[in-house]
């Protein structure tokens, strides 16, 4: 594999887990607009708790994955009593937050950021892509997944069937606070370095548009979208003056023509019922 | 009345200055069928909302099987016996049939059945009971497709079919016939009845009164928040105060003028 192709892989796969822990959260009806602060915990933790604590390459990736989903659990309470665009302002003001705390703190290495001493390759990258991947599919799968689904659709009619609402929402940003932790984690350690300068609020942005409009309703949409977003660019840069305004373009086009997201429920139902007649019962 | 799966005792509720119900008081009979009618305002939807818990009632008490319900959480109610349909179809839009069914079933799931890959076994048990209950009430055509393209008529009938998913003992249902086709309304009718065969007692917010002749045998109503008629589906039509809310003030003489 050339280096140019398996960076690619890599940056792809830390982009579809960064995705997924966005997903998780929006596929339960809130929108984070923080992605980067919780990328960048996970990316930090990860760093600390190996530079300072001696912590071996897994190990440290477990632990960042779990602070991760431990921040997410508390801040999920104060935000959860805002909604709307609130909410997303919330979680936007939280990524600043994180911003400016690393910004300050010579223990995080300030605008300098941190060297890692350790490197994983990108096979490990794409393990740890795939075990999302299985993971969010699973979770979509089961029960709780449904009730995910019920709280995005509508939150009184869940709370009639019996959903705890407020615990699933609880749960699903904790998850996705892990989830966005695991892939600051690998990018920490795939990159050999971590800077708070990546962690700005344009990744915020950009990972909630992988989810967007790469589609909430199914777990398709996640991995579609971050390969829409990582690879597009990539394949666009022949033309390198007209490469953003191509992207662009696409966007637009994308929000236009498929404002539900590029993957949706009926597109899934249609290409199974193509593939196989039976499959519309199940 | 010897069994009464539901009692409501002098229920009262207010929005701000706006006293919505007063004084509400009467009994659902188990395995009843029961209407609960009135003109337009009379608080009917907000009293099914004061029953299901979405928000409590100023005044007065609901009992569920003789257990008082202040204090329980609406979604704790649903695994009480408790289930509902809403005014405008409520059901989830992005999901499939079977799936909305499915949801039916999350009172009665515990943790480690919240976390069963159901989507994923296409043999598993919760799919196939709810899949045998669409079958039940022919609805089996179309369990795979997402609800927001089925026709209005069927919707109806699949918001029934969730909240029997939950096997509830009392199913309030807030104007199932609205919006219906007169064929459409009968095959309502027939399909409630047989809902009702099932031992479930039916609570029924209409507007459709030969709808409700032909499915109810009990008649509740109510005008401005209060109850002024509790009794026979029969006794209803010769009841001056319930004329008298739906047609309006007989003037004096007017009965020897004509």
């Amino acid at each position: 594999m050339s280096g140019y192709l398996s960076g690619v892989i890599a940056i792809l796969g830390i982009n579809v887990i960064f995705a997924y822990g966005i997903f998780v959260t929006a596929a339960a009806g809130q929108l984070n607009l923080g992605g980067a602060g919780f990328q960048a915990i996970g990316a930090y933790g990860a760093a600390i708790l190996s530079l300072e604590f001696g912590l071996g390459i897994w190990a440290a990736i477990a632990a960042a994955t779990v602070i991760g989903g431990l921040i997410g659990f508390l801040i999920a309470f104060p935000i959860l009593r805002t909604r709307g665009v609130y909410m997303v302002l919330a979680t936007f003001a939280f990524a600043q937050v994180v911003v400016g705390i690393v910004l300050n703190s010579n223990y995080l290495g300030g605008s300098m950021g941190l060297i890692m001493s350790d490197y994983i390759e990108t096979g490990a990258i794409i393990w740890a892509t795939l075990g999302v991947i299985l993971f969010v599919f699973y979770l979509m799968s089961t029960p709780m997944g449904l009730a995910m689904r019920a709280v995005h659709d509508d939150e009184p009619v869940a709370d009639l069937m019996g959903v705890n609402n407020r615990a699933v929402q609880v749960a699903a940003f904790a998850l996705g606070g892990a989830i966005t932790g695991l892939s600051g984690a690998l990018y920490a350690y795939y990159f050999g370095f971590v800077e708070v300068q990546y962690f700005n609020a344009l990744l915020s942005i950009f990972v909630l548009l992988y989810v967007l409009i790469g589609g909430t309703q199914t777990a398709w949409g996640p991995l579609v979208g971050a390969g829409f977003f990582t690879l597009i660019p990539e394949a666009l840069r022949m033309g390198e003056d007209w490469r953003f305004l191509i992207f662009g373009v696409l966007i637009v086009a994308m929000m236009i023509l498929r404002p539900e997201g590029i993957v949706t429920r009926d597109a899934v139902d249609r290409i199974r019922a193509r593939l196989s007649p039976r499959a519309r019962d199940a | 009345m010897p069994d009464p799966i539901l009692e409501l005792d002098g229920v009262g509720k207010h929005f701000g200055g706006v006293v919505v119900l007063q004084d509400v008081s009467f009994h659902v009979a188990r395995g009843a069928r029961h209407a609960l009618i009135g003109p337009n305002g009379a608080g009917k939807t907000t009293l099914f909302n004061v029953i299901s818990g979405v928000f409590p009632p100023d005044e007065g008490t609901v009992k569920l099987n003789g257990r008082d319900l202040a204090g329980v959480p609406s979604r704790r109610r649903i695994a009480m016996g408790m289930a509902r349909s809403f005014q405008n179809i409520r059901l989830m839009p992005h999901l499939s049939v079977v799936e909305n069914v499915m949801l039916g079933q999350h009172a009665r799931q515990g943790l480690l059945g919240q976390l069963k890959p159901v989507g994923l076994l296409p043999q598993a048990r919760e799919r196939r009971a709810a899949l045998d209950l669409l079958d039940a009430f022919g609805l089996d055509a179309y369990p795979g497709q997402v609800v927001a393209n089925l026709p209005y008529g069927i919707r109806k009938k699949i918001e029934v079919v969730r909240a029997l998913m939950a096997e509830p003992e009392l199913l309030l249902l807030d104007e199932p016939a609205a919006g219906l086709n007169p064929t459409e309304t009968a095959a309502l009718r027939d399909f409630l009845m047989e809902v009702s065969a099932r031992g479930v007692t039916l609570l029924v917010v209409e507007h459709d009164m030969p709808f409700v002749n032909s499915l109810c045998e009990h008649v509740t109503v109510m005008n401005f928040g209060r109850l002024i008629y509790d009794g026979t589906a029969a006794g209803v039509r010769e009841d001056e105060a319930v004329l008298e809310a739906y047609l309006g003030h007989r003037r004096k003489g007017a009965t020897n003028a004509a």
